[in-house]
C-alpha cells in the first residue's frame, strides 16, 4: 500500500504526540522563546514586590527553590551530561558552606574574598575523589561519592574548627558596593542572578566541544575514546565543574542562613538534589530547574495535609517516574 | 619504512592465545586487507593496534612512534582512526554532531573559553563544524540529513557516517572493521569507490578486515591471512588466492562459502 501524499513517512522523527505538544507549538521560534524567557524573568523579579508577601513566605520558599535550581544545574552536568551517578553531591555544598563559615567567622575574611577559596577547595576535593575513581568504569563512582558525602558530614561534626554538631553560627551577611545583602528579598535577587549565571554557563558548556564530549562518553565510552577523547579527563572536567556549582551554592547558602550545621548536608540532601535532576529530566536545563521547583514547592503546597504531605508527595513522585521515566520535561528538542 | 609496523605481537586472555608472534606491516598510502576465518583474531589485532588491548609481547610502531603503551585516544591523536564491526554511532545526537566528535582531538578549547564565548573558541567551533561537514560531503551524505538523529538513518548511510567520523580525526591510517557487512550489492560497489577515493584523494592508508573476499581481492594491494592467531600468509591478492595454506584454513572452518569465493 502506497503512502498517501502528505502523510508522515516512516522516517520522520519529529512530531511525537505528547501533553507538551501545545507548549512546543507555542514556543516554536527563537523570538517566541525569548519572549517567554523575558516574561518569566519579569515575573520572577516582581515576586518580592508583591504586597501580600509581607511575611515574606513566598520569597523565602522561592529563594530555596532557586538554590535548588543552582544545585540541580551543577549536578545535571555530572549526572545528566557526563552520565556519572553522584550520590554525595551535598559534600561539595558542605565544602563551600564550611569554607565560607570558617574563613569569615574564625579568620574574619571578607565573604567575596573567601569565595575563590571555597571554589578552590571544591576543585581540590573533586580532583581527589574523581581523579582515582573516574578511571574505573560503571558505578564505582556512586559508591565512592556516597562514602565521600558521609565522610564530609561526619568530619564536619567531629572537628573543632567546624563547630562540631552545633556547627557555625553568626556568619556575617555580605555587603556589595554599599548594598547590605541581609533581608529575604536581597537574597532572593542574589540567588536569581546566580541561577541565571548557572543557566548561561550550562547552556554554553552544553553547546561546546567539552559539552559534546560529555555526551559522546555517556553514550559510548569506547567509540568516544576511538575518536580521540580522553574519557577520564572529560569526566573529571564534568565532576569538577559540578563541584564548583555545589560550592558556590553552599557559599551563598551559608550567608543566607548565617548558620550551618552538619544536618544541612545529609545524605537526604544529596538525594533531594539528585531527585530534582531525575524528576525534571536529566540533561535538559529547563527540566532540571522545573525538577528543583517541584522538589522544593511540592511539600510546601501540600502543607495543609500535615504529616501526610510527604506520603502524598512521594506517591506523586512515583507516579511521575512511572508515567514519564525520562522526566517531566519533554524528550528531544533542546538539550 | 612502513607506516605501521607490528613485530612479534602476542596477545592472550587467561591462558588463551589470541595472537601469536604476529608480524605485519602497512605502507603509507596502501590499501591492505586482513582476512581469516571467524575467530582468527582479526578484530583483536585491530584492538591491539588502536590501544584497546595491550599485547603481552611485541612492538607496534606507527609513524616512527611506539604505540604499544598508548591509550586508545592517544593512538587516535597519533593518526590511526577506526570504525567498529557493529556500527557504533552516538545515539540521540545529530549526524553532524557525531562526525564533529572526530575533531575533538584536533581542537583544544576548554570549559573557560566556552563559558566566556571567546573569539578563538567560536572560530574553533566553526572549524570543527566545517571539517565535519566536509567529511560528510566526501562520503556522500546529503546536507539534508546532517541534522537528523544519526541512528535513524538507513543502515548503509550509518556505515558511511561512521567512516566520515573516523575521517574527521584527520588520520594517516584508517582501519575499517568489516565495512561491507550488511550492505547491498550496489552499496558494496559504492564502498569500493569510497575506499579508493580515501586513499587517492586524501592520501590515507586503509587497512580493512572483510569477509567479502571478492571485495577484498578487488581493491587490496596486499592481503594478510590470520588463522588461529597466527599470520599464515601475506602477499598480493593473486598470491593469496593460490596459496594452499589459505584454502586449507578456510576449508577447515565453517567459512566454506568464503573458501569457494577464493
Amino acid at each position: 500500500m502506497a503512502l498517501e501524499p502528505g502523510s508522515p513517512g516512516p522516517q520522520s522523527v519529529e512530531a511525537r504526540p505528547s501533553a507538551w505538544g501545545g507548549l512546543n507549538a507555542l514556543l516554536d521560534t527563537p523570538a517566541k522563546r525569548w519572549t517567554a524567557i523575558v516574561v518569566l524573568l519579569a515575573a520572577m523579579a516582581a515576586v518580592p514586590l508583591l504586597p501580600f508577601d509581607s511575611i515574606p513566605y513566598v520569597t523565602v520558599i522561592l529563594t530555596n527553590a532557586l538554590l535548588f535550581s543552582i544545585m540541580a544545574l551543577g549536578l545535571n552536568i555530572v549526572v545528566g551530561y557526563a552520565g556519572l551517578l553522584d550520590l554525595g553531591y551535598a559534600a561539595f555544598f558542605a565544602v563551600g558552606a564550611y569554607t565560607i563559615g570558617i574563613l569569615t567567622t574564625t579568620f574574619g575574611w571578607n565573604f567575596w574574598a573567601a569565595i575563590p577559596v571555597a571554589v578552590c577547595a571544591a576543585v581540590i576535593a573533586g580532583l581527589i575523589i574523581g581523579g582515582p575513581t573516574l578511571r574505573l568504569r560503571s558505578d564505582y563512582l556512586a559508591i565512592v561519592t556516597l562514602g565521600f558525602g558521609e565522610i564530609v558530614r561526619i568530619v564536619a561534626r567531629n572537628l573543632h574548627i567546624t563547630g562540631g554538631a552545633s556547627g557555625i553560627i553568626g556568619i556575617e551577611q555580605p555587603w556589595l558596593f554599599g548594598w547590605h545583602i541581609a533581608r529575604p528579598p536581597d537574597f532572593y535577587y542574589v540567588f536569581l542572578v546566580l541561577a541565571i549565571i548557572g543557566i548561561v554557563v550550562s547552556v554554553r558548556l552544553s553547546r561546546s566541544r567539552l559539552g559534546r564530549a560529555w555526551l559522546y562518553v555517556r553514550h559510548d565510552e569506547d567509540a568516544a575514546e576511538a575518536m580521540g577523547i580522553d574519557r577520564v579527563r572529560v569526566k573529571l572536567a564534568a565532576y569538577v565543574i559540578g563541584a564548583i556549582y555545589g560550592a558556590v551554592g553552599g557559599a551563598f547558602f551559608a550567608v543566607n542562613f548565617t548558620a550551618i550545621s552538619p544536618q544541612s548536608f545529609s545524605f537526604q540532601q544529596s538525594t533531594l538534589f539528585l531527585m530534582a535532576v531525575i524528576l525534571g529530566g536529566m540533561g535538559k536545563i529547563p527540566g532540571v530547574i522545573l525538577g528543583a521547583f517541584v522538589v522544593v514547592l511540592g511539600p510546601e503546597l501540600l502543607r495543609d495535609l500535615g504529616s501526610f504531605r510527604y506520603l502524598v508527595f512521594a506517591v506523586g513522585l512515583l507516579l511521575v517516574m512511572l508515567l514519564r521515566p525520562s522526566g517531566i520535561w519533554p524528550a528531544g528538542g533542546k538539550r | 619504512m612502513a607506516l605501521l609496523d607490528l613485530k612479534g605481537v602476542s596477545l592472550g586472555f587467561a591462558g588463551n592465545r589470541v595472537l601469536q608472534d604476529v608480524n605485519f606491516a602497512v605502507n603509507a598510502g596502501a590499501i591492505a586487507s586482513l582476512i581469516g576465518p571467524n575467530g582468527a583474531g582479526k578484530t583483536s589485532l585491530f584492538n591491539c593496534i588502536t590501544g584497546f588491548y595491550r599485547p603481552q609481547q611485541g612492538s607496534i610502531v606507527f609513524d616512527g612512534a611506539e604505540t604499544l603503551r598508548m591509550k586508545p585516544f592517544q593512538v587516535t591523536r597519533a593518526g590511526i582512526a577506526r570504525t567498529f564491526q557493529n556500527v557504533r554511532l552516538f545515539r540521540q545526537m545529530s549526524v553532524l554532531e557525531n562526525v564533529m566528535s572526530g575533531q575533538h582531538c584536533r581542537s583544544s578549547a576548554g570549559a573557560i573559553s566556552a563559558v566566556l564565548g571567546l573569539p578563538s573558541q567560536r572560530r574553533e567551533e566553526a572549524r570543527i563544524a566545517d571539517v565535519a561537514g566536509e567529511c560528510l560531503s566526501f562520503v556522500g551524505i546529503d546536507r539534508s540529513e546532517w541534522d537528523r538523529d544519526a541512528t535513524t538513518l538507513a543502515y548503509g548511510h550509518q556505515r558511511r557516517v561512521e567512516i566520515a567520523r573516523a575521517l574527521a580525526t584527520q588520520p594517516k591510517l584508517l582501519l575499517l572493521d568489516e565495512p561491507a557487512a550488511g550492505l547491498t550489492k550496489s552499496e558494496k560497489a559504492e564502498l569500493v569507490t569510497l575506499i579508493t577515493r580515501i586513499r587517492d584523494e586524501r592520501r590515507i592508508a586503509v587497512l580493512l578486515i572483510e569477509h567479502d573476499t571478492g571485495l577484498v581481492m578487488s581493491i587490496s594491494e596486499r592481503v594478510s591471512v590470520l588463522d588461529h592467531g597466527v599470520m599464515i600468509a601475506e602477499g598480493s591478492a593473486k598470491e593469496i588466492q593460490s596459496n594452499p595454506k589459505v584454502i586449507e584454513a578456510y576449508l577447515g572452518s565453517e567459512d566454506a562459502e568464503a573458501a569457494l569465493a577464493l
